[in-house]
């Protein structure tokens, strides 16, 4: 491995964290909050790292795919770890690995808390979580490719390791270009959902939390009881649209600006991830009516909100789901595999791999008819290349045997079945929120140390899309010369 | 500017890593999907898998917003199919590689009737420049400017040579020449030298000046150019057929060894003022029968890298004068001229070349490119209203690692001082270090 340009990318990295910690320092100084010093210490800490590591000079190195993959493992995992640093200094979660779990939630857009009594905190705390949820989103690392200067070339090999989907799809032959209009499309979905929320009736504080929460699909609230706690019919509507179109490939949104507005039409997942949503929609809705509420607008109301912000890995509640038939239960878990659009800020399997998947499957048996046959898998009217058909396989192969592992060691905290098995898939797909104790209105402080950090890692794992955190794990990744 | 290449293959990809490093928006469009993912992983581009005779596929790249489509595929005809189409569909301009000799005598036709901006044979500027190399028999390599008025030689310097250890400006005052030394390479690094540069053995220098004084430094420092009448050259590809019509032209005898006999049948249809042999090129025995102590010049140009690399030495080991090698891979040249190897002609950097400076403008009359761009000689025309006319050069303030070479004034051709001024109309050739320079004004952008 290139260590050189590695640590340079790492150190540029935090030092573009340390920037971002000052806006959560800007309102914790507004509100006079308690938390003031933390994220000072947090920006000074961060930068001392940083500062220095972002000056290293790499000479003419290039940046090799392994490179890219170790920058964005490590730096996510330091991200999370100075990302803490505020959480535990402030006194929030005085033990590490509770601020380490908190922060890979955060950034991680997973929303899975530990923390029992939200309204109490600091609002400079709240602000640097749901924020944290807004940067990981569309993803640091485009983030750092956006703003800093490039890191040389071979910067596609960073972007590709971060990329939510299967086949990465730069939008502009240049990469920092490419972050750029991404970012700007992210920033102008905020701003309009802020505006709304505003608009809606929500105070701006909580305006700009469930915006972050909502664009980042992170689905953290500053309310004990999410979105529910607001009982705004308007409110919940912004914030399902919302949800909805960050859930959707930006690249689309790109086309569309580019004149072609039957773009999401003509593409194949987006038309997956309706569908999907729409008939769970409708299957939930008719479960739900007449058992759990009374009306037939309440319960689309409900399921609605529920599916989209579940769909979309999101994990905003309005009401506690824990309590719904076991039908509608299981559809959710479902929805929890499924995730959003490739390209979009949504976790878990992603809806172009499951349709693929679907796909793929079909022609298997259709091969059985036919042997002879030659079917070629598409996608629009282009060919899936079998190269890209293996890596699905072999992707969802990781997914679900990550899954397995992780409920293994979770199961040895003894809780019910449906917390265990939620617990992980929901960390895993970035959702929050599963089922249980951990439940809408439930929490993890529930779980051991070792629990929390292999849910963490879960988180990362998810993000990340698998590949980078397990080749750390790979002794020949580390050696500088493969043999 | 917007750019579109079809074909990700060698040529494609290195202009491809070349256009996007100077800030271009590069979009390549290939069939090959090996091709393109390299492409995609190593450089700053867009790629799109497809045929580029395809309008939808050309539509996708987004044709119509497009400035300049080029064709390099390994097909002629696609190539034309290719910039036909796009020219259609609203590019502005187009550029295609066309190297069969069949084309060779229509290309102006071509170029008129499928709207071509400029067509690009990269067999024949290769041929070009191993004959500008061996018209001037001491130099490595050989570049015109100013349609030949000015010309710039590369010259490695060996210890008999009196300039080792001497300071450039004192050089001047000895040996009473009009040449600049422009360039000095030395181990593989780029040094655009001022007046305190001590030159050292092992480092190949880039003159410039007119021919005549060029002939006359050479003739003062023990390289006097050898007049070359005997040739051999090995591989009767497309190179040798342009080659040995055009040494033929120039009354040189010339010799072609061809490993394919029916290739052999062709060539001396083609080139029937040459001899041709039917045999291996690398066959030592072979080549000594073939009198290879008594040639001039020997000249490698078969379709592989290898053979031509171990043709060449032979050749060297054997006693041929000047010994020229053709390479496919560019990363190959540094390799080649160290196992001491006279000159190394690369077609596929020739072809980049041209392109790069098709790219960078109008003005733009030549553009020679030193180790992968790392220093360039750019001959530039001074247009009307830039800001640098009638200035005393002292004045601009030429940023660090730039100088004005020559200046060309209808016949007259100046190595310029501080005093002296641009006019409007004036042939520059500026030498730059890692810089690309599209106009004048830009030279003095910093003052």
């Amino acid at each position: 491995m290139n260590f050189r340009v590695v640590f340079k990318a790492l150190g540029m990295l935090l030092v573009c964290e340390s920037l971002l910690m000052i806006l959560p320092l800007v309102v914790a100084v507004y509100y006079q909050g308690t938390d003031i010093s933390a994220f000072f210490l947090g920006i000074l800490i961060t930068g001392i790292f940083g500062v220095p590591l972002s000056f290293i000079k790499t000479g003419k190195k290039t940046m090799y795919a392994r490179d890219g993959f170790a920058i964005v493992a490590l730096g996510w995992v330091l991200l999370s770890i100075f990302g803490s640093v505020p959480y535990i200094i402030s006194g929030v979660m005085p033990s590490f690995v509770d601020g380490f779990f908190e922060a890979v939630s955060g950034f991680s857009t997973t929303s899975a808390s530990i923390l029992t009594h939200i309204e109490d905190l600091p609002k400079g705390i709240l602000f640097w979580r749901s924020f944290t949820h807004w940067a990981g989103g569309m993803g640091v690392i485009v983030l750092t490719l956006a703003m800093l200067p490039s890191v040389g070339s071979g910067t596609v090999q960073m972007l590709k390791a971060e990329y939510p989907g299967p086949t990465p799809g730069k939008l502009v032959p240049q990469v920092k270009e490419t972050a750029k209009i991404l970012y700007k499309i992210y920033l102008v979905f905020t701003l309009l959902e802020i505006i709304m929320l505003k608009f809606a009736g929500m105070p701006l504080y909580d305006a700009f939390i469930h915006t972050f929460g909502t664009v980042g699909t992170g689905g953290a609230s500053n309310m004990n009881a999410s979105v529910g706690a607001y009982n705004n019919i308007k409110i919940e509507v912004i914030i399902t649209i919302f949800t909805f179109m960050c859930g959707t490939n930006f690249t689309l949104y790109y086309q569309m600006l580019k004149g072609d507005l039957k773009a999401p039409l003509k593409d194949d997942e987006f038309r997956f991830y309706c569908g999907a949503i729409i008939i769970s929609i409708v299957l939930i809705t008719i479960n739900l009516y007449g058992n759990m509420f009374s009306s037939l607008w309440e319960s689309l109301r409900h399921s609605s909100f529920q599916v989209v912000s579940v769909m979309t890995t999101t994990g905003f509640a309005t009401t506690d789901y824990n309590n719904w038939g076991m039908f509608s239960k299981i559809i959710l878990l479902i929805l929890m595999f499924i995730g959003g659009c490739a390209g979009s800020t949504g976790g878990a399997l992603k809806s172009i791999r499951v349709l693929l998947l679907i796909r793929v499957m079909k022609r298997e048996l259709l091969q059985i008819i036919h042997p002879r046959a030659v079917y070629m898998v598409k996608l629009g009217n282009k060919t899936v290349e079998e190269k890209t058909i293996s890596e699905i396989l072999g992707f969802f192969f990781m997914y679900i045997l990550i899954f397995i592992a992780a409920v293994l060691v979770i199961s040895l905290d003894n809780l019910d079945w449906a917390t265990t098995i939620t617990a992980a898939a929901a960390t895993l797909g970035n959702i929050g929120p599963g089922f249980g104790i951990v439940g809408p209105m439930g929490n993890y402080s529930q779980f051991s140390d070792l629990s929390k950090l292999v849910l963490s890692l879960c988180m990362i794992i998810g993000r990340l899309e698998i590949y980078p955190i397990l080749l750390l794990g790979i002794p020949s990744f580390w050696k500088k010369t493969n043999l | 500017m917007k750019i579109i290449i079809i074909g990700a293959g060698k040529v494609g990809y290195n202009l491809a890593e070349n256009l996007s490093k100077s800030n271009h928006d590069v979009i390549i469009i290939d069939k090959n999907y090996a091709a393109l993912s390299k492409a995609e992983e190593n450089l700053e581009v867009l790629c799109i898998k497809g045929s580029g005779v395809s309008t939808n596929i050309l539509m996708e790249a987004g044709i119509e917003t497009a400035d300049l489509l080029i064709a390099v595929t390994n097909s002629d005809e696609v190539n034309m199919v290719c910039c036909l189409t796009a020219k259609k569909l609203g590019v502005k301009h187009t550029i295609a590689r066309i190297r069969d000799h069949e084309y060779a005598h229509e290309l102006l036709l071509l170029k008129e009737e499928l709207g071509l901006d400029l067509i690009i044979n990269p067999e024949q500027a290769a041929a070009d420049e191993i004959a500008n190399v061996l018209n001037f028999s001491s130099a490595i390599n050989v570049e015109n400017f100013a349609k030949g008025r000015v010309k710039m030689v590369e010259i490695k310097v060996t210890e008999d040579m009196p300039m080792v250890g001497m300071r450039l400006k004192d050089m001047g005052s000895k040996f009473e020449s009009s040449v600049l030394v422009g360039v000095v390479i030395r181990d593989d690094e780029v040094i655009v030298p001022n007046g305190d540069f001590i030159i050292n053995e092992n480092d190949s220098i880039y003159l410039i000046g007119q021919p005549s004084h060029l002939y006359n430094f050479c003739k003062m420092f023990g390289k006097v150019p050898h007049k070359i009448r005997n040739v051999m050259i090995v591989g009767g590809g497309r190179i040798a057929v342009y080659l040995g019509k055009l040494l033929a032209e120039m009354g040189m005898k010339v010799k072609v060894i061809e490993i394919d006999r029916d290739n052999c049948i062709q060539l001396s249809e083609l080139i029937p003022e040459a001899l041709i042999i039917h045999g291996d090129g690398t066959d030592e025995e072979l080549l000594r029968s073939e009198n290879i102590d008594e040639m001039d010049a020997f000249i490698a140009v078969t379709g592989m890298d290898e053979e031509n690399m171990m043709a060449a030495l032979i050749a060297k080991q054997n006693g041929a004068k000047k010994v020229i090698s053709k390479a496919s891979r560019i990363n190959y040249i540094s390799i080649i001229k160290s196992l001491g190897i006279d000159s190394v002609i690369s077609p596929k950097q020739i072809t980049s070349n041209q392109i790069l400076k098709y790219v960078r403008g109008n003005n733009v009359e030549s553009l020679y490119r030193i180790i992968e761009g790392q220093a360039e000689i750019t001959e530039i025309i001074a247009e009307p209203g830039s800001r640098i006319l009638n200035t005393k050069l002292k004045k601009l303030g030429l940023p660090k690692d730039t100088i004005i070479a020559t200046v060309v004034r209808k016949n007259e051709v100046v190595i310029p001082h501080g005093n002296d001024i641009i006019k409007e109309g004036d042939r520059v050739i500026v030498i730059s270090k890692n810089k690309n320079i599209s106009s004048l004004d830009e030279v003095a952008a910093v003052s």
